[in-house]
């Protein structure tokens, strides 16, 4: 059979071991490279350490990104020297690369890899979220509940702003979110409109404020701090502008102001204690308020 | 067609689509800043003073909107009209004096809460003259408030079997009407969005779309300018 005149010339003979040559150049980058992310990028993801889930979620953004990078190095490390081995020369003929084969020892490694990988995650993540929440909304039965006194907080989201209910002072309602120093909180999440969601940036608390429902997330307070609250559900026209600051203060500045709160509040008490038939507020007792009461 | 050329033509068709998308996210900044309606300042012993009279209506009317039958907020101007502009120009560091008319019924507060007026001088409005620290929530109509300067009030409604309700607006002071009066400071610089918290919005799903989601009715801007 006589030779086909048009077929691309064949690759000339490469015996260099590129995949060795990628595995080394890949464990001294991730050899260098790991311990200076986990030690010196770490720390630097949010949300801070404002809070107990604060301070978990940081550990476990870390750890997280200590595990990604070896797998950022490979790639990065594969892709230069692809880059830098396999391209095509300026000069001469285009040549067609080395074939690729199957390897099965290759495809194993791989799969065993990124399984223990995906597993070693989700167990982590799962014992992270049943340790205590990690911030998040847990809706109405929570599982992970930690132990203590814990002082209650109704988080209620309505177009376009947060309030915030003291079941323990009374019943007292604020559109300021102020909290005690090292003390730990019960927010009951909820919304009197559409879905909102309940964003404590520096505290780590992150909980979805459905209509009708009560949505449970705790938080341990660290030290007096400012933080921000923001809606992280986009809610309608002035969505962006739902946010305000929330404090967490020393114990006799937290009692100061819920005196003050408390004599603000006397004013519209009576409204609010009224049973519900009787228009008082439907919230006050059941942390159930009923979603979209009144409508045009 | 070459690759360059595809290159180009996707990068294009990027670059337009960001824009575009740049300025329907920007509408609402460029609102904040203008046209915004500027109150007349007076000096009152080298302090600003500002008054503003607005009215609440049922029903807008052909005259002042294409959707005559939305809710809405109109501001008094320098020569006695009536105007839909919710995006208003107020001097920092000013004393401002609000006297709201409201000739809409009662449509009840989701959160009674929001009948505690709040962020005024002394807590309290006056209804009718009659100095208040709380409204019934369920009598209430509409609130003004602007959350980022903590200030927030209820406006009780018209009577639902009071003679003379307005029909349009503008509505003359002969028609039955409320009367709320308080006062407030600005401070620093900024824009300030102002809304109301009654889901007032009839004939919208739970009376909170068209007027309660469009700037211009019941929705709008402090601009407190140095």
């Amino acid at each position: 059979m006589a030779a086909n005149p048009n077929a691309a010339p064949a690759p000339p003979s490469d015996r260099t071991n590129h995949g060795m040559r990628v595995v080394v150049a890949w464990l001294v980058l991730s050899a260098v490279a790991t311990p200076l992310v986990a030690v010196f990028v770490g720390h630097l993801i949010p949300p801070g350490n404002g809070s107990s889930q604060g301070t978990e979620q940081v550990f476990d953004n870390t750890l997280m990104l200590t595990v990604i990078t070896p797998i950022l190095c490979l790639l990065a490390v594969f892709f230069v020297y692809g880059l830098r081995s396999f391209h095509a020369s300026s000069s001469g003929a285009v040549l067609d690369g080395p074939p690729l084969r199957g390897d099965s020892q290759i495809q194993i490694l791989w799969i065993v890899g990124t399984s223990v990988i995906v597993l070693f995650l989700a167990g982590f993540g799962t014992f992270e979220l049943l340790q205590n929440g990690a911030g998040g909304g847990q809706g109405p039965d929570p599982i992970a509940v930690p132990g203590g006194q814990k002082m209650q907080v109704q988080v209620i989201g309505q177009q376009w702003q947060f309030t915030y209910r003291y079941p323990s002072l009374g019943g007292i309602e604020s559109n300021q979110l102020v909290l005690p120093a090292d003390t730990d909180v019960e927010l009951h999440v909820t919304s009197l409109d559409v879905i909102h969601s309940f964003w404590a940036y520096e505290l780590g608390v992150k909980a979805d404020a459905n209509p009708g429902v009560d949505n449970v997330a705790y938080v341990k307070t660290k030290s007096p701090q400012v933080f921000h609250v923001r809606c992280a559900e986009l809610c309608g026209l002035w969505h962006g502008y739902m946010y305000n600051n929330g404090r967490v203060v020393d114990s006799a500045q937290f009692h100061s102001w819920a005196s003050q709160q408390e004599k603000l509040y006397a004013a519209i008490k009576p409204f609010m204690d009224k049973p519900e038939a009787d228009g008082g507020a439907p919230f006050g007792h059941t942390y159930l308020p009923a979603p979209e009461r009144r409508a045009g | 067609m070459r690759v360059g050329v595809k290159l180009v033509l996707v990068a294009a068709v990027v670059v337009a689509a960001g824009v575009m998308i740049g300025f329907y996210v920007s509408n609402l900044t460029t609102l904040a800043g203008s046209p915004a309606y500027s109150l007349p300042v007076q000096n009152v012993n080298g302090h600003p003073v500002v008054n503003l009279e607005i009215q609440t209506v049922a029903a807008v009317g052909p005259q002042l909107s294409r959707n005559p039958d939305w809710v809405s907020y109109l501001v008094r101007n320098t020569s006695g009209q009536w105007k839909r502009e919710t995006v208003w120009s107020l001097p920092a560091n000013a004393t401002v004096h609000v006297t709201i008319y409201n000739f809409d019924g009662a449509s009840g507060l989701r959160n009674p809460f929001l009948a505690r007026p709040q962020g005024m001088v002394g807590n309290r409005i006056m209804v009718d003259g009659k100095p208040t620290e709380a409204v019934d929530p369920n009598e209430a109509s509409h609130t003004f408030a602007v959350p980022a300067l903590g200030i927030i009030l209820a406006i009780p409604g018209v009577a639902d079997d009071a003679k003379d309700q307005c029909g349009y607006a503008p509505c003359p002071m002969s028609n039955a009407h409320r009367t709320i009066k308080f006062t407030f400071h600005t401070t620093t610089p900024g824009h300030f969005r102002w809304q109301c918290f009654v889901p007032c919005a009839a004939g919208w799903i739970d009376g909170f779309g068209g007027p309660m989601q469009t700037i211009g009715y019941m929705d709008g801007f402090l601009n407190v300018k140095a």
